[in-house]
């Protein structure tokens, strides 16, 4: 296998990035409800066949037909970032696509179960015993994970590559065990699929939220409310812990990214923990420090040494140092936003069986949506342009991995243009078929069995 | 046989049933974008709504598995295809949105203006698509997609006579594929009339294609010498086989065993498929790129094909038993001319 990447002066990476960047941003928030709806739809499904309550039933099958059209446009949106990988990155996969190509393989398969049992579950609906079917969605959930997993696994190595041999410069041994599980993919994937379930948790919460605001006080939107913010509330906590190994993983292995994210520009023993900011001319200016505060983060020890910008050379280095670092610590801050909502909501259940009375409270449930999806964006950009220049760090970078072919930039627009028309039009759908059938007040079997699903 | 062999295979499975399921995913997108006006075509899309709303996320999942293994057994051939074929690959992506996404956005509105603009472009991204994908494999066919990263020509590569018939021949055998399954599901709904309108359109489709087919043969003689040589040879047994189902099929449709007709539809299809990789073994880029010399390392083949043969043994029942419950159970409401959408 000697097809390396011989690149011309015409390659044009920032169309590439920019299209890659922007069908990524986009296919995750659907990835998201992908991934967490089907465990919010099956829990209500559960619980309306136990005590027949028809909010439970009314709920599962509103989410259950939510989720019927995020997944189609979910789906459609992860096809093109296969597409991509090749259109954009050639230069990436025909030298690396061995190596990160067992998870994705075995991602297909996660999509194949997917897409079979929700065509099962949601068409299935009124055919199937109520058992049955609900046994029929736990592979939906079960494989929605496991493909978050896989392909955070490839993700995972494109930062900490692993799991293969290079002898004059030709790849002549994979494991691709090793590469899969490469030094990230613990912090990664569990990161990531802690977030997927949030984002589903605060983004259904605050949708309820904003109807409490308008005064829909009645059982099924106080249920549609705390079910899912309960379920993020909790997650919470295992998030910032996850995140803290991430950003321990990061302190080891890239330490390049930490650097950025830390606007941190010269080796220091004692580094302080920089909050905010903004960087240029190689310092980092205004920020709110906290004296020893990294070493202590990164190291958990007060005098530990932390690699600086300086010690990468210029041309190594992430060119946008700001963004890496505010993406990082918005996204730390709201993490900490989303502790503090759930606590709330603690103290009040603990003290009065309810959540708390004030509208601030709702308004805070109804941000806490956008919020969390703002987080997870903010994280992969930290993530992705942290590691600039290297699409595969150390190993290879993006100018080499990208496809020569000329006329790259028009493909960059049309793909604006489409999720463009799509972002709006999603938006529109979504909001006709909560208002097409209103709730009831008081739903009833009838209302339930009126609902379909498909 | 070489486990690069098997992976070959493995992949050209795939491609095989993207090309059944898939394709008359698209076909149907085909149908109903002739349907006709809203109230005359209303018995047909919804006949094609029914058909394959449970089924085409998973039978679209095809083209995915497509993709991963040729990028993980075959990361060559994978740089080679998608940076030469850069532009239909992209349209077809684009197309694979667009009709996705608006079937389901279509199921979701009420507007009467509303389902009409969705159904436009559902209807209209099927036909897209199938044609870009098939006239970037007849970029593939014709020999015109070198190895290497962005080494071929990003327009000759797939506007070239090879590549336009391949992708007149995609639309128009999807549409076939479609046509005859739907004349079985139309069946079943106990409406007449539907039967023979999409028995008309089966028969009408297939015997367009065998002639595009036909012509097809002739310009891959002039345009891709070692193909052609490769079907009349090697590959004979299987265009033959092709030619004499796709025959009998229009016999048996003709005869209205429509059940028949499907599984020789689909064996004319598969045959063709089967006959392409055939004639061009053991390349994968015509003459220049062969399995063994593109395969991924030993350790990667073998991973991958045992997670892929392990993911089987959950998939086939999986897959049986969604075909099974839409295909057995009495259809409730199909014959209602204008569903109600819930709404919801
Ligand atoms: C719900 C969203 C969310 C929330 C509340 C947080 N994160 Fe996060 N973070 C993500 C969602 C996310 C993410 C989008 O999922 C990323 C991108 C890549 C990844 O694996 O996870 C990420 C990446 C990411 C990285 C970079 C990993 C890498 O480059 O490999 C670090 C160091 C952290 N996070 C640390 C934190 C800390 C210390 C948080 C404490 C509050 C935190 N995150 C909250
Ligand atoms: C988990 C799977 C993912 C994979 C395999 C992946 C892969 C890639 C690749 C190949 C590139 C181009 C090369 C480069 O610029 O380094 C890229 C860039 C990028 N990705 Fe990711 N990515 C993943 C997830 C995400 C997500 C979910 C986001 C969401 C925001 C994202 C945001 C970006 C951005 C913004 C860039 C452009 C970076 C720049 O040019 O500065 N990525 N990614
Ligand atoms: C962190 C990043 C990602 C996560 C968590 C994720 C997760 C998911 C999930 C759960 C689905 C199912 C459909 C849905 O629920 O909307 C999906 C669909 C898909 N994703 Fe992603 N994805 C990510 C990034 C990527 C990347 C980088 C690629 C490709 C290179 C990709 C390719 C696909 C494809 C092809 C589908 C369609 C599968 C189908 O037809 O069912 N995804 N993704």
């Amino acid at each position: 296998m000697t097809i390396l990447a011989t690149v011309a002066a015409t390659a044009d990476p920032v169309a590439a990035r920019s299209q890659m960047g922007l069908s990524l941003a986009w296919h995750i928030i659907l990835a998201c409800f992908g991934v967490g709806l089907p465990g919010l739809v099956l829990f209500a499904e559960w619980r309306g066949i136990r005590t027949g309550d028809p909010v439970y039933r009314l709920l599962a099958r509103r989410w259950a037909r939510a989720l019927g059209l995020l997944f189609a446009v979910g789906a459609v949106s992860g096809t093109i970032l296969s597409i991509e990988m090749g259109v954009l990155w050639s230069g990436l996969m025909s030298r690396w696509g061995q190596v990160i190509g067992l998870p994705f393989a075995i991602e297909g398969i996660a999509f194949f179960i997917e897409a079979i049992f929700l065509g099962i579950y949601l068409y299935g609906w009124d055919r199937l015993s109520p058992r049955v079917h609900l046994a029929a969605g736990v592979p939906i959930f079960a494989a929605g994970i496991a493909s978050a997993f896989f392909v955070v696994c490839a993700n995972a190595w494109m930062n900490a590559p692993a799991g293969y041999t290079i002898v004059h410069g030709r790849l002549v041994g994979v494991d691709p065990l090793a590469a899969m599980f490469n030094a990230a993919t613990g912090p990664e994937t569990v990161h990531m699929i802690l977030a997927a379930l949030m984002v589903t948790g605060f983004g259904t919460a605050s949708v309820y939220g904003v109807a409490m605001l308008r005064g829909r006080r009645d059982r099924y939107h106080r249920l549609g409310m705390l079910i899912p913010l309960t379920g993020g509330a909790l997650l919470t906590v295992p998030q910032i812990v996850a995140g803290d190994w991430a950003a321990r993983m990061v302190a080891t292995d890239q330490p390049t990214k930490l650097a950025a994210m830390e606007g941190l520009s010269r080796t220091t023993r004692g580094a302080p923990e920089s909050i905010g900011g903004w960087y240029s001319g190689g310092q980092l200016h205004w920020a709110l420090r906290i004296p020893d505060g990294l070493s202590m983060l990164a190291r958990l020890n007060p005098h530990a040494s932390i690699q600086g910008l300086d010690a990468t050379p210029a041309a190594d280095r992430p060119p946008l140092v700001t963004l890496v670092h505010l993406s990082f610590d918005t996204m730390v801050g709201i993490g900490f936003g989303l502790l503090a909502l759930g606590l709330w909501l603690a103290l009040w259940w603990w003290r009065r069986q309810d959540f708390p009375g004030s509208r601030w409270f709702l308004r805070a449930v109804a941000v806490s949506g956008v919020a969390t999806v703002v987080a997870m964006e903010l994280g992969w950009i930290t993530t992705e342009v942290g590691r600039q220049p290297w699409i595969v760090y150390r190993v290879m970078k993006v100018a080499n991995a990208v496809n020569p072919e000329p006329g790259i930039q028009y493909g960059f627009w049309a793909v604006v243009a489409i999720y463009a028309i799509l972002t709006v039009v999603t938006i529109a759908v979504l909001r006709h078929l909560t208002r097409a059938v209103p709730v009831p007040t008081e739903p009833q079997d009838a209302d339930v069995e009126s609902y379909q699903v498909t | 046989m070489t486990l690069a062999n098997v992976l070959a295979v493995i992949m050209w499975v795939g491609v095989t049933a993207y090309a059944l399921f898939g394709g008359a995913d698209f076909g149907a997108g085909f149908w109903d974008l002739v349907a006709g006006r809203a109230e005359a075509g209303a018995a047909r899309r919804t006949l094609i709504e029914h058909s394959i709303g449970p089924v085409w996320e998973a039978n679209h999942v095809w083209l995915i598995f497509i993709l991963v293994v040729m990028w993980t057994g075959f990361p060559g051939l994978f740089g080679a295809v998608a940076s030469t074929l850069w532009i239909p690959l992209t349209v077809a992506a684009l197309g694979v949105i667009g009709r996705g996404s608006a079937f389901a956005f279509r199921k979701s509105v009420t507007a009467r203006w509303q389902r009409r603009a969705f159904g436009a472009a559902f209807a209209a991204s099927s036909v897209i698509t199938p044609f870009f994908l098939g006239a970037a494999a007849g970029g593939v066919a014709a020999g015109r997609v070198p190895p290497g990263v962005g080494q071929g020509n990003a327009v000759t590569s797939w506007w070239n006579p090879v590549s336009v018939l391949t992708g007149a021949l995609a639309v128009i055998v999807c549409a076939y594929l479609a046509a005859v399954y739907l004349t079985a599901d139309a069946r079943r709904t106990g409406d007449a009339r539907l039967v023979g309108q999409f028995r008309a359109c089966a028969l009408g489709a297939g015997a367009v294609a065998g002639l595009i087919a036909a012509v097809g043969l002739a310009v891959l003689h002039a345009e891709a010498p070692t193909l052609a040589h490769g079907l009349a040879n090697r590959a004979l047994p299987l265009v033959v086989v092709s030619g004499v189902a796709g025959l009998a099929a229009l016999i048996v449709l003709f005869l209205r065993r429509f059940l028949i007709a499907r599984t020789a539809a689909a064996v004319a299809v598969g045959a063709v498929v089967w006959a392409w990789a055939l004639a061009e073994y053991p390349y994968l880029l015509a003459g220049r790129l062969t399995i063994a010399a593109a395969a991924a390392t030993h350790s990667v083949l073998l991973a991958t094909s045992i997670s892929l043969l392990a993911g089987a043994v959950l998939l086939i029942p999986s897959l049986t038993w969604l075909y099974v419950i839409f295909q057995r159970e009495p259809r409730r409401n199909v014959a209602a001319p204008e569903r109600t959408p819930a709404g919801g």
